[in-house]
């Protein structure tokens, strides 16, 4: 997926190129770099690329649409881009149209619910909501007594209590007090909050396989510049097979992530192949966010430890990703439930079946 | 990017899926017979000549390799699903491994016609089986400071010294092997190795055998006493054996073997645990069984790759170190995670029987075929660092 094979991707990576420059964004002082980048990629289309044109999206395919979050995450790119297209997808699987703007989805946890009322008002609360503080609408998965339902929120009847996450990006709690939505309708049949989740996870896998991509190129052009004692850092054998545990793991990160996009990308349901390649690949991910931004903070020395340097931009991303849509201990934990269920002769077979 | 990585999410093609039954079927009717047992990794005897040529009469060896030499043209995805189930089948496939991954390619390409002709057909029939002699006992993993020699003779050359560590040495029909043949120079320390085809039954080799910490009998010290090699058994340029090395390693490298050497200890815990596991135990495996998806991911992206004709050399590189650690470490973490676990006493032995082994195992799956040093080394050198 580091080849830009296809056009929607390409349009993402120019933009980014030209608009979300890290150094740039570093050194600015306030976040006046977001309206450009913002109008720039709605024009392009990609914040709903996952809505298909006749719920007032731009109809690019799932498979587009990943590229263009791997992208992101190799720019560690902070604008609510994989919310607003998971977003629009969500709404998009009960064909309620996608508003023109940012928009977030909640719940953002698995172990956050969202209730459908008996009079179609919503309640709960959901915590660690990306950008919802940002945006105008919020993309729901609610549960009801029918089931499943999608619903679409302004996000000025939430009641949103500010947090961060360990970038600095907001991360919010939303209430749901009784809430109207604009929009609510059915999800359809075999659709619930696990679909959600296992696609958001997806996401955020491919956006750290980017981010610990670009972790690894930074370290390996730092550690050939970098002097001491008279030598490139990179000659001494210590900081070469850091690096080359960096690569494995960015290596991991990317393989598992795309193999899970690719098993989204070609299938109609979230069944329990699904279920394997997402849940690993988020689990393998974060597992790879923590030892990748460590060797890459360790290569760096204090210099990557400065809020000047871009590196934070990357490791913080990566380690703060890890918790979104589930993190790595509670898909463990599902993805050990179902493998035991299965049986231990039926292990095998799954692995193998991917 | 300085390090464009790799690793498309290559997919078995149907093809396999139908071969896969095959071998399964084919695996379940040597157990019932009583070839193996597929819970007793720690076989006291690994070498099952009349499996290795069931093997081979159903087109299983020398699976990729041309049709004029016994082989069957077929990809290296289908090989690879022929060797993953027969590895996690803990099939006796030692007679036939080494030959039908490493030595019959480097006959494929150095070899003289008539040798080819000779030893192809016969390692697809599955009747020989092949050694590989690098190791000296003092060389390892600086493999250029190898020392046995090859001296010129009439019609060929007189072998002297000893090599070490020769997995199958005391089964082999033949090993490839590399000797001094010049002395190093001094631009280029590699240079002054050839590689050589060498008949085990020739007179003045002797073959000693060296007890390992498993209580298996694998590995060997192999002493050449002018011992005769053809000039026709000269494999490739004589004193270049170093600009032969690096394209074997992809194929050496990124095989299921190299994670899946102690995968029968998740099986065992996964049955021990049980269909309702505490959260602790779940956990433990779900990130296992996260871990070895993803590297199963990459190993077959990795043959994607081979099959595609390229040279993924960092990328296999990559699997195996990543590969190597994880089955190494396997045991350990099966042994935490079983800790609390309240095991059926029908299970428990082999649990038991199956972590002692793989634990006394693990050390030697960082060292064999490239220390996990040698191979950061080689990633090192593929992300522009030396
Ligand atoms: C079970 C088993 C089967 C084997 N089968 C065969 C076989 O069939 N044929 C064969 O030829 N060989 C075989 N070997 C040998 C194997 O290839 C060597 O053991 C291996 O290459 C390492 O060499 P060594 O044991 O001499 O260790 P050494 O090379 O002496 O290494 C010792 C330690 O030093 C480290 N080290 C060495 N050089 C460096 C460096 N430059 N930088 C950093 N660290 C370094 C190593 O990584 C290792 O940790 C087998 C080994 C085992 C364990």
């Amino acid at each position: 997926m580091t080849e830009s094979d296809n056009i929607v991707a390409e349009t993402a990576e120019r933009i980014f190129t030209d608009l979300a420059d890290a150094q740039t964004i570093n050194n600015s002082k306030d976040a006046s770099w977001k309206a450009p980048l913002w109008s720039a990629l709605t024009e392009a289309g990609l914040p709903l690329s996952w809505v298909p044109e006749d719920c007032d999206g731009s109809g690019a395919s799932i498979a587009d649409g990943f590229s263009v979050l791997n992208s992101a995450g190799r720019f560690g790119i902070a604008v609510p881009l994989a919310e607003t297209m998971l977003a629009g997808w969500l709404l998009a699987q009960a064909k309620i149209a996608s508003p023109p703007d940012a928009m977030t989805v909640a719940p953002a946890s698995p172990r956050d619910r969202i209730t459908l009322n008996a009079d179609d008002t919503l309640s709960g609360r959901a915590r660690g909501v990306p950008f919802a503080r940002d945006v105008k609408h919020i993309a729901v998965l609610a549960t009801g007594a029918e089931g499943s339902s999608i619903a679409l929120v302004d996000a000025a009847q939430c009641k949103i209590a500010a947090g961060l996450n360990l970038a600095g990006d907001a991360s919010d709690t939303v209430n749901f007090d009784k809430v109207k939505p604009i929009a609510v309708k059915p999800a359809q049949k075999g659709f619930d909050q696990t679909s959600l989740m296992l696609m958001g996870g997806v996401a955020r896998s491919l956006q750290i396989a980017g981010s610990l991509e670009t972790m690894l190129d930074v370290s390996v052009r730092y550690s050939n510049e970098r002097v001491a004692f008279e030598k490139k850092i990179s000659k001494f054998q210590a900081v070469q097979h850091n690096l080359a545990k960096l690569a494995g793991e960015a290596a991991a990160a990317l393989a598992a992530a795309s193999s899970a996009a690719d098993a989204v990308a070609n299938s109609t349901a979230f069944d329990e192949s699904i279920f394997l390649e997402a849940a690993a690949a988020k689990i393998r991910c974060a597992e790879a966010a923590e030892k990748g931004a460590a060797i890459a903070h360790q290569v760096h020395g204090a210099i990557g430890f400065t809020k000047e340097h871009i590196l934070h931009r990357y490791t913080m991303r990566a380690l703060a990703w890890r918790e979104d849509f589930g993190n790595e201990s509670h898909w463990a934990v599902e993805l050990g439930k179902l493998v035991a269920a299965r049986g231990a002769d039926e292990l095998w077979p799954l692995v193998a079946s991917r | 990017m300085t390090a464009a990585l790799r690793f498309d999410p290559i997919r078995l093609p149907p093809e396999c899926e139908e071969l896969r039954k095959e071998v399964r079927a084919f695996l379940a009717d040597e157990i019932a017979a009583g070839t193996f047992d597929p819970h007793k990794p720690q076989r006291e005897d690994s070498d099952a000549p009349e499996f290795s040529r069931r093997v081979g009469e159903r087109g299983w060896l020398g699976m990729t390799w041309p049709k004029k030499y016994g082989g069957h043209e077929r990809s290296f995805l289908e090989r690879y699903v022929v060797t993953e189930e027969m590895r996690v089948a803990n099939a006796p496939t030692r007679r036939f491994f080494v030959a039908d991954r490493q030595s019959g390619p480097v006959l494929l390409k150095y070899a003289p016609e008539h040798i080819k002709m000779d030893i192809l057909p016969r390692i697809c029939r599955g009747e020989v089986c092949f050694a590989i002699g690098m190791s000296e006992p003092n060389s390892g993993s600086d493999l250029f400071a190898a020392k046995t020699k090859a001296t010129k003779t009439d019609g060929g050359w007189l072998i002297n010294g000893s090599k070490i560590w020769t997995t199958s040495a005391h089964i082999a029909d033949y090993m490839i092997a590399i000797f001094r043949t010049s002395p190093p120079t001094k631009e280029n320390r590699r240079h002054g190795l050839t590689q050589f085809l060498v008949d085990m039954k020739t007179p003045g080799i002797t073959v000693n055998p060296i007890a390992q910490i498993t209580g298996q009998y694998e590995f060997n010290e192999v002493v050449f006493q002018d011992a005769f090699v053809p000039d026709d058994h000269v494999l490739g340029e004589i004193d270049g054996a170093w600009k032969q090395a690096t394209s074997e390693l992809a194929y050496e490298r990124s095989g299921p073997e190299r994670f899946l050497e102690t995968y029968y200890v998740l099986t065992e815990l996964v049955r021990a645990t049980g269909p309702n596991p505490d959260t602790r135990s779940a956990e433990g495996i779900g990130r296992l069984v996260a871990q070895l998806h993803t590297m199963r991911r990459m190993s077959v992206s990795v043959a994607g790759m081979l099959q595609a004709g390229k040279e993924p050399v960092v990328e296999a590189s990559i699997v195996k170190d990543i590969g190597t650690i994880w089955e190494q470490q396997l045991p350990h973490r099966v042994r935490e995670l079983a800790a609390f676990v309240d095991v059926d006493p029908l299970n428990h032995p082999t649990l038991d029987e199956q972590l002692a082994f793989a634990t006394k195992l693990a050390p030697k799956l960082t060292i064999q075929g490239g220390t996990t040093e040698v191979l950061r080394g080689i990633i090192a050198r593929g992300l522009g660092l030396r």
